[in-house]
């Protein structure tokens, strides 16, 4: 086996992953607090994407960047507020038929807006490629990979050490307890999903410079992260992170090395992956089955 | 002025009516008892208060109207509501939890100075702070509730069957807690019960509520010689 090829394929699966396990945890995120599967969290991502695409024609990159991020949280947060709650109650059919509604409606909004043209979208991170022991790394695969983990990191310290993180774990955990002890269960809620909306806005804009700016260009990233987060045990953020890179790495190197598997093959071996974890394990790898001491 | 003051208040579950008109005061500094059999309407009385369940009639709380303000507003106002069941969250750590108690205040070196000093009743919730709450007996996670709602300085403390479940020792136990608390601290309690017995001994007056509305009030002496309480709820 070369080993050069081998090292390059596993960054690059790894940073294909850091994009999975980012839209991942946004899923596991929601998931979590509203206890919605949404649907629509790929399309939020393009959209938010489309926006630092416009910001980015009128300002330098990281500034458009930051003043995305603030977008996509003030659009989660809006987007929970205005047409989940309304739903929070209903059943859990009709609050996937509203998340695919969702996903339906903001894909039409950027083709209306924006028109489906294919966009160049920039990438941080350029320059030489970085060389290690002699094999050769690009740079945004490797801004990706570095710009996901300090996102995790961050988003870790927060729900551990701040009380606002505590205050939205126990709201996800049980709203009714949160209540009673003066947390606005409602407002945690819509920080879930703002929380969420920016995580895939970068997943979005690590996106874009791979594979061109277009309306359906997070589609197959949606279905990665769900194999991921399923794979993780769809409620948590740990697993969902190891279950985007692990999803990332293992597409890559099937690809390269089974000969069969070529680039059309790669999305229905995620699909396979998904209902084989929901058939065989659907606790997940790192799921637990709930138990409570009553 | 009494501390919290409910005067002809209904509420209902759906078509279910479960209060038909309860009036009752607490005054600041003391510990009021609420008996009743099961369905008397005892724990919706409370839900009444921390507003978790819509009513109608007058609650007041320090002298301003609480009606209609949802849960979370009635915690900040300064009473703790520590619910059948407890509360507990249970896949976070103790400290985790005590934190919460003290989500709605400000300060936070006050806030950790009283989590030391809760401590203090508590001595063993010390060593196991960093557990999760939900491997914690019955009995500690009653005691863990119970510091939980101190840490967020309540003006009234609002217990809901607090010995369900639990060995009657450590009924004891906690009781003699919120007896010390009251008379060192001032700490105001309405407390739900079905064990009649303790309560009475533990509060100084005391409501017999049936179907809805209360059939009986007064000292939580004179009570306990009351022939129908003695023979509906103390069983002797």
């Amino acid at each position: 086996m070369d080993g050069q090829l081998f090292a390059q394929q596993v960054v690059s699966g790894l940073a294909n992953g850091a994009v999975y396990a980012s839209l991942a945890l946004a899923l596991v995120l929601i998931y979590r607090t509203t206890h919605v599967v949404n649907f629509a969290q790929g399309e939020m991502a393009m959209f938010t994407t489309f926006v630092a695409w416009s910001l980015n024609n009128r300002m330098s990159y990281w500034p458009a960047f930051v003043l995305t991020l603030a977008f996509a949280f003030v659009f989660g947060a809006a987007i929970e507020r205005v047409v989940i709650r309304p739903v929070e109650q209903a059943s859990h059919l009709t609050v996937i038929m509203v998340t695919i509604a969702l996903f339906v409606t903001v894909n039409g909004f950027v083709l209306w807006v924006w028109t489906p043209d294919l966009r160049d979208f920039p990438t941080p991170f350029t320059g030489e490629p970085v060389v290690v022991a002699g094999v050769f790394f690009a740079r945004h695969e490797i801004g990706i990979i570095a710009l996901t983990v300090a996102t995790v990191v961050v988003l870790w310290a927060f729900f551990r050490f701040t009380k606002l993180g505590l205050a939205m774990r126990a709201a996800a955990i049980r709203p009714e307890a949160a209540r009673l002890l003066g947390v606005r269960v409602g407002w945690m809620l819509a920080l879930g999903w703002g929380f969420a909306a920016v995580l895939g806005a970068i997943a979005g804009m690590m996106t874009a410079p791979l594979r061109l700016l277009d309306p359906n260009m997070m589609q197959p990233v949606l279905i990665y992260a769900f194999a991921a987060a399923v794979l993780g045990g769809i409620a948590s953020p740990a697993g969902a992170v190891i279950g985007g890179f692990t999803i990332g790495v293992g597409i890559n190197l099937l690809a390269t090395y089974v000969d069969f598997v070529t680039p059309e093959l790669e999305l229905p071996v995620a699909f396979a992956v998904l209902i084989g974890i929901l058939l065989f394990r659907p606790a997940g790898i790192f799921g637990r089955v709930a138990a409570r001491r009553v | 002025m009494p501390l919290l003051e409910l005067d002809g208040v209904q509420a209902r579950y759906g078509p279910i009516q479960a209060l038909h008109g309860v009036s009752l005061t607490v005054d600041e500094g003391e510990v009021v008892a609420l008996l009743g059999a099961n369905g008397a309407g005892k724990t919706t009385t409370l839900r009444a208060v921390s507003g978790t369940v819509a009513t109608s009639g007058r609650i007041a709380f320090a002298g301003r109207a609480l009606n209609g303000a949802g849960p979370e507003s009635v915690a900040r106002r300064g009473i703790a509501h520590v619910p059948e069941g407890r509360g507990i969250l249970g896949e976070l750590t103790v400290r985790e939890n005590l934190r919460l108690g003290a989500y709605v205040r400000r300060g936070r070196r006050e806030v950790e100075r009283d989590l030391e000093r809760v401590t203090e009743h508590f001595p063993w919730l010390r060593d196991r702070r960093d557990q999760d709450a939900a491997t914690l007996s019955g009995g500690e996670q009653q005691m863990l509730a119970l510091a939980r709602a101190l840490v967020s300085r309540p003006r009234l403390l609002m217990l809901d069957e607090p010995s369900l479940g639990l060995a009657p020792l450590v009924v004891q136990e906690l009781f003699r807690i919120v007896g010390e608390l009251n008379r060192e601290e001032g700490l105001s309690v309405l407390v739900v019960e079905q064990n009649a017995n303790i309560a009475l001994q533990s509060s100084s007056r005391a409501y017999v509520l049936e179907v809805g509305r209360v059939a009986v009030e007064g000292e939580s002496t004179e009570l306990r010689a009351h022939e129908g309480v003695r023979r509906s709820y103390l069983g002797y």
